[in-house]
């Protein structure tokens, strides 16, 4: 019993637990300086936000040692359950949750509050692995997607109900997860397609677009040698793009709310609107740019100081960064973020069982999502999205979560050479 | 080995590219542009301005002309105002709901997240009440200003007034001037603006995103303090002043007093004048409109303003130059037999004088001896008379005639004294004589001279000769700095010789009996003078009065001008004769009823259309012979 513990920690994919160490502590540090206030001094006080986080990271690393401890097995067989608590926990939500912010996503326990969406992700991973891995689906049948697709499409269904958009948008990044077990590789293009057209449609004319795109596709038809080949995809290409930009203008206007408008309208530049919808976005640009090469200085940051960032602890805690450590800090940060992506795909190819590299694409797709889709949104990159930055944001449920998920991830990685 | 073991490069490549896009958007936020930086830095630093105290304009013996008063201005910023009690903010400040609704309207339309002002200059006992309930009105605050005060209310023309700085104003002044500052806008506080207006300060104040002040950028590194405007030292004597603008009660008129060693103004009295506390604080629009409105002009600033022929106060002039050019001399006699002949035309005199000398011709201001002094020095200068008239015009123009003397005051006008070209122009040749402008030999016709042209000739003959540049403001700053300019003599070209016989003259004219301004004698102080009326088209003429005293090492010049009093015995005289006691004595000997007599006369011309500055007559006045 001694001896198979210490086997276990030893097993631990170190980098990947320095990496994680490393984000927290950057996380926790760019809290303090996002909530100190140079007027009343810096007391560690828990009432605050940095003093909440730093009994988060101490349950963070309980959890994960707990995890770690446990039986490998425990994580595949009860995957089903996982998924079946998070089901009820997402409906559940939407009864007795509380609305923050126009989202009914946290239901309250005591002082503090979760939120199921975060744990639904590391629950949905786990039995599309266990999914995917079940040796009689044929991951090439149609149905075995539509399967997949289902998994993962119940709890965005829920997610949507909230409606919280940006923690349902994580969800379809495990697309890289299918792609990865067999999916055809056209559903990535079309997804990149599709989102080129999106913001296309929404800049230019409808006639405009419609007519280049009719262009383009004779101009490839008289182009291609092996014309018969070519001639369906084309001509179907062209009327499928046709009918989605058709719906894009249904999409836009009639299903997505105001303030997703306005949001999508301010990033494209076709309203200016710096006291209201564009105001976040401007002030973290201000922030990050503000911070130059090296930063103004840990706790000198005039921006997050003094509010003019909203949410700076949570979702713009990048803001923080970018003020106070500047482009080198940055760079650090996106550095390490690559790195453990990187490492977790590194992780997940070195696994002999599929379970368990599955899992950890999920795990990789899921944090990509998060990383890009945030500081993405802290640089006007993409529409304003409330999702967190793994590790650094402040907030329990989100830092429990990505714990769950990562450190699932090693325990698996720790018993590589056995057998599930 | 898996089959799409090869797509694990597809997604690494994307995480890569995804790590490098974001990468090079951060390179471009905040290496490339700039522009986040000093929108930071705008986000966040607040300029609070500290405006600073003006100077100070004291008298000559340090007593105090100008001083400021602390007031308040109500701000507010109309994005921080929550809901509170209307009525009693109006209550405390004392003013409507509509005043209230309109003010806070216009400071909406300006910014709502801007301070402006609710309202202005508030006293001390309004501002009392309201600052202890000012927590009751988040978005509202209280800017401490300063407005000017007149512990006498005295010298209003001359001390000026300041107001708003204007669109123009703060063009001109590349920055200096921000909207809501004060600038002088007449008399001393114009022409001393840079000196009296100090150097705003600067509190550069860090502010949260709810403009909550944090404290001062970079430790107050940047900020800086408000520099008081200098003090002036005016050469004015305040109880000089005060008793001159006594008489000149009820009266159109100047009184000019100079200290002929130094050409310091020692009075300097425009009336009908106002009270300068009315050119400050709330009501100072209505006031103003009131003074504009008022018939007797009280805006007008007759010392230097206001242009008279001089009338025979100009002999002096006229005895002396002639002098000079040696076309006269102390014993030069000519016979009046009740005026001058020239051509089929005569200039009358007042009596009948038979033989007088030069001196003579002074004291009993005799017209006859004038005209052929002036035609002597016209046509019998051994010149064509054109020529001659060029010569007489520059020797009388070295006396500041005709020409601005740069008193330090804003607006001053020259007069006039005219070109010999002008008389040929309107007389359709050079041809003409001493006979075409003959009444320039006793003061009258195209002449225009200000009471401080005047005054200033008078420190001329007190002199006997030279004269300083004439001026208000005696010493700058706490180290009495004094202009160069004024430290400089101005030698009019006179030999002082030639002013034995006519200061004898003078002298005569107010202490021997029959004199003129006999009437006007000091017991005790030999006052020398001259009188004389300004002829008036439009109603009874002006009485003038100019003299200096001692007699011997002078200490006063004054000149003295009443509107629509007559003879310049009347009134100028006596009071010439009162301020020149009141300075060199400190005290008047003269009993109450005399000084009681003319502060309580009343010589306001009826107003049935709006009285016009005094014209200077033409040729066409007709030549009545006056004093």
């Amino acid at each position: 019993m001694e001896s198979k513990q210490r086997n276990i920690f030893f097993n631990v994919d170190k980098v990947t637990l320095a990496l994680f160490v490393a984000l927290c502590i950057i996380g926790w540090l760019n809290i303090y300086a996002a909530v100190y206030d140079p007027e009343k001094g810096n007391l560690f006080n828990l009432g605050t936000n940095y003093g909440k986080q730093f009994i988060f990271l101490v349950t963070a690393g309980i959890l994960g040692i707990l995890i770690l401890v446990m039986d490998v097995k425990f994580f595949s067989t009860f995957s089903p359950l996982f998924y079946g608590i998070s089901i009820l926990l997402l409906l559940l939500v939407l009864v007795v949750g509380r609305n923050v912010g126009g989202n009914q996503a946290w239901i309250p326990l005591g002082n503090f509050r979760l939120q199921p969406s975060e744990f639904a992700k590391f629950a949905t991973c786990l039995v599309l692995a266990q999914f995917l891995s079940t040796a009689t689906i044929k991951t090439k049948a149609w149905q075995t997607t539509l399967q997949a697709a289902a998994i993962i499409g119940i709890p965005v269904a829920l997610i949507l109900a909230q409606p919280d958009v940006g923690s349902a948008l994580t969800f379809a990044s495990l697309i890289f997860v299918l792609y990865r077990e067999g999916l055809s590789g056209y559903f990535l293009v079309f997804g990149l397609l599709a989102i080129v057209l999106f913001v296309l449609t929404l800049l230019l004319s409808k006639i405009v677009l419609i007519v280049g795109l009719v262009v383009i596709a004779g101009f490839l038809l008289t182009q291609i040698r092996n014309k018969k080949q070519w001639m369906r995809p084309i001509v179907l290409g062209t009327i499928g793009s046709i009918l989605f930009i058709f719906s894009v203008d249904f999409t836009y206007n009639n299903i997505l709310k105001a303030h997703h408008r306005n949001r999508i309208d301010v990033l494209l530049g076709k309203v200016e609107d710096l006291r209201g919808e564009g105001y976040n976005v401007n002030q973290s640009k201000i922030a990050i740019g503000s911070g130059r090469f090296w930063g103004k200085g840990f706790l000198q940051g005039t921006q997050t100081k003094y509010d003019f960032v909203p949410e700076q602890s949570t979702d713009f805690i990048f803001c923080t960064v970018g003020e106070e450590w500047g482009f080198v800090g940055s760079l650090v940060v996106v550095g390490l973020y690559l790195f453990l992506l990187l490492r977790i795909i590194f992780i997940a190819e070195r696994q002999r069982s599929s379970f368990s590299r599955i899992y950890g694409y999920g795990v990789a797709s899921i944090l990509f999502c998060h990383f890009f889709l945030n500081l993405g949104m802290t640089m006007g990159l993409v529409p304003v999205i409330g999702i967190p930055l793994p590790f650094i944001s402040y907030g329990g449920s989100s830092l429990w979560g990505f714990t769950l998920l990562l450190f699932i991830l090693l325990r698996l990685d720790a018993n590589r050479m056995g057998i599930i | 080995m898996n089959p799409y073991f090869a797509r694990k490069f597809v997604i690494q490549g994307i995480f890569i590219a995804t790590a490098v896009i974001l990468l090079v958007r951060l390179f471009y936020l905040q290496i490339v542009n700039d522009k986040y930086l000093l929108s930071a830095n705008n986000n966040v630093l607040r300029k609070i301005l500290i405006y600073p105290a003006r100077g100070v304009i004291l008298d000559r013996k340090d007593r105090i002309l100008v001083q400021n008063e602390p007031v308040y201005d109500i701000m507010v910023i109309p994005i921080e105002v929550k809901p509170f009690d209307t009525l009693a903010f109006c209550r405390l400040l004392e003013i409507s709901k509509e005043r209230f609704d309109r003010q806070f309207k216009k400071a909406v339309n300006q910014s709502i997240y801007k301070a402006s002002v609710l309202e202005k200059q508030l006293s001390a006992k309004v501002y009392a009440a309201f600052q202890e309930r000012l927590y009751q009105f988040p978005g509202f605050y209280v800017q401490n200003r300063t407005i000017r005060m007149y512990p006498d209310s005295l010298a209003a023309q001359f001390l000026g007034y300041i107001g708003e700085v204007n669109e123009k104003a703060i063009e001109k002044s590349k920055g200096f001037y921000a909207k809501g500052d004060y600038i002088g806008i007449s008399g001393v506080e114009k022409s001393y603006e840079e000196l009296l207006r100090g150097q705003r300060g600067v509190q550069n104040l860090m502010v949260d995103a709810f403009s909550r002040p944090k404290g001062h950028f970079a430790e107050g590194r940047y900020d800086t303090l408000a520099v008081s405007g200098e003090g002036l030292k005016s050469s004015l004597d305040k109880e000089l002043q005060k008793l001159g603008e006594k008489l000149m009660n009820h009266k159109i008129g100047s009184i000019v007093a100079i200290e002929p060693a130094t050409g310091e103004i020692l009075a300097f009295v425009s009336s009908p004048s106002y009270n300068p506390n009315q050119m400050v604080g709330r009501q100072r629009g209505n006031n103003y409109m009131k003074l504009l409105n008022n018939p007797y002009k009280p805006m007008f600033i007759r010392p230097i303003q206001a242009e008279y022929p001089p009338g025979s106060i100009f002999k002096i002039v006229n005895a002396l130059v002639a002098q000079q050019l040696g076309l006269i001399n102390p014993s030069t006699t000519f016979v009046c037999g009740g005026g001058y002949r020239y051509g089929n035309r005569v200039m009358g005199c007042t009596h009948v004088h038979g033989p007088m000398n030069l001196s003579q011709s002074i004291q009993y201001s005799c017209n006859t001896y004038y005209g052929y002094t002036f035609n002597r020095m016209v046509d019998h200068a051994g010149m064509r008379s054109v020529e001659g008239y060029k010569k007489w015009q520059a020797a009388v123009a070295k006396f500041g005639i005709g020409s601005k003397l740069n008193i330090d005051l804003p607006n001053e006008r020259k007069g006039l004294l005219p070109s010999a070209d002008y008389y040929t122009k309107r007389f359709g040749s050079d041809k003409w004589t001493s006979g075409f402008n003959i009444s320039l030999s006793i003061g009258q016709g195209e002449l225009g001279i200000t009471p401080l042209q005047m005054a200033n000739i008078m420190a001329i003959v007190a002199n006997r000769g030279y004269f300083y540049k004439p001026h208000l403001i005696k010493a700058i700053g706490a180290n009495n700095v004094i202009k160069k300019e004024f430290t400089e003599r101005i030698n009019v070209g006179i030999n002082s010789a030639y002013f034995i016989s006519v200061i004898d003259g003078m002298s005569r004219v107010v202490n021997q009996g029959g004199g003129t301004a006999f009437n006007s004698k000091i017991q005790g102080i030999e006052m020398c003078g001259k009188t004389g009326t300004v002829q008036n088209p439009h109603g009874d003429d002006h009485s003038v009065f100019v003299a200096f005293a001692p007699r011997n090492n002078p200490k006063i010049a004054i000149a003295v001008i009443v509107e629509n009093s007559g003879y310049g015995a009347t009134w100028s005289a006596p009071i010439a004769s009162l301020m020149v006691e009141k300075y060199l004595r400190d005290s008047i000997t003269r009993p109450k009823a005399y000084m009681d007599r003319i502060s309580n006369a009343n010589l306001l011309p009826a107003v049935t259309k709006p009285i016009s500055k005094p014209k200077i007559d033409t040729l066409k006045t007709k030549l009545k012979a006056k004093l």
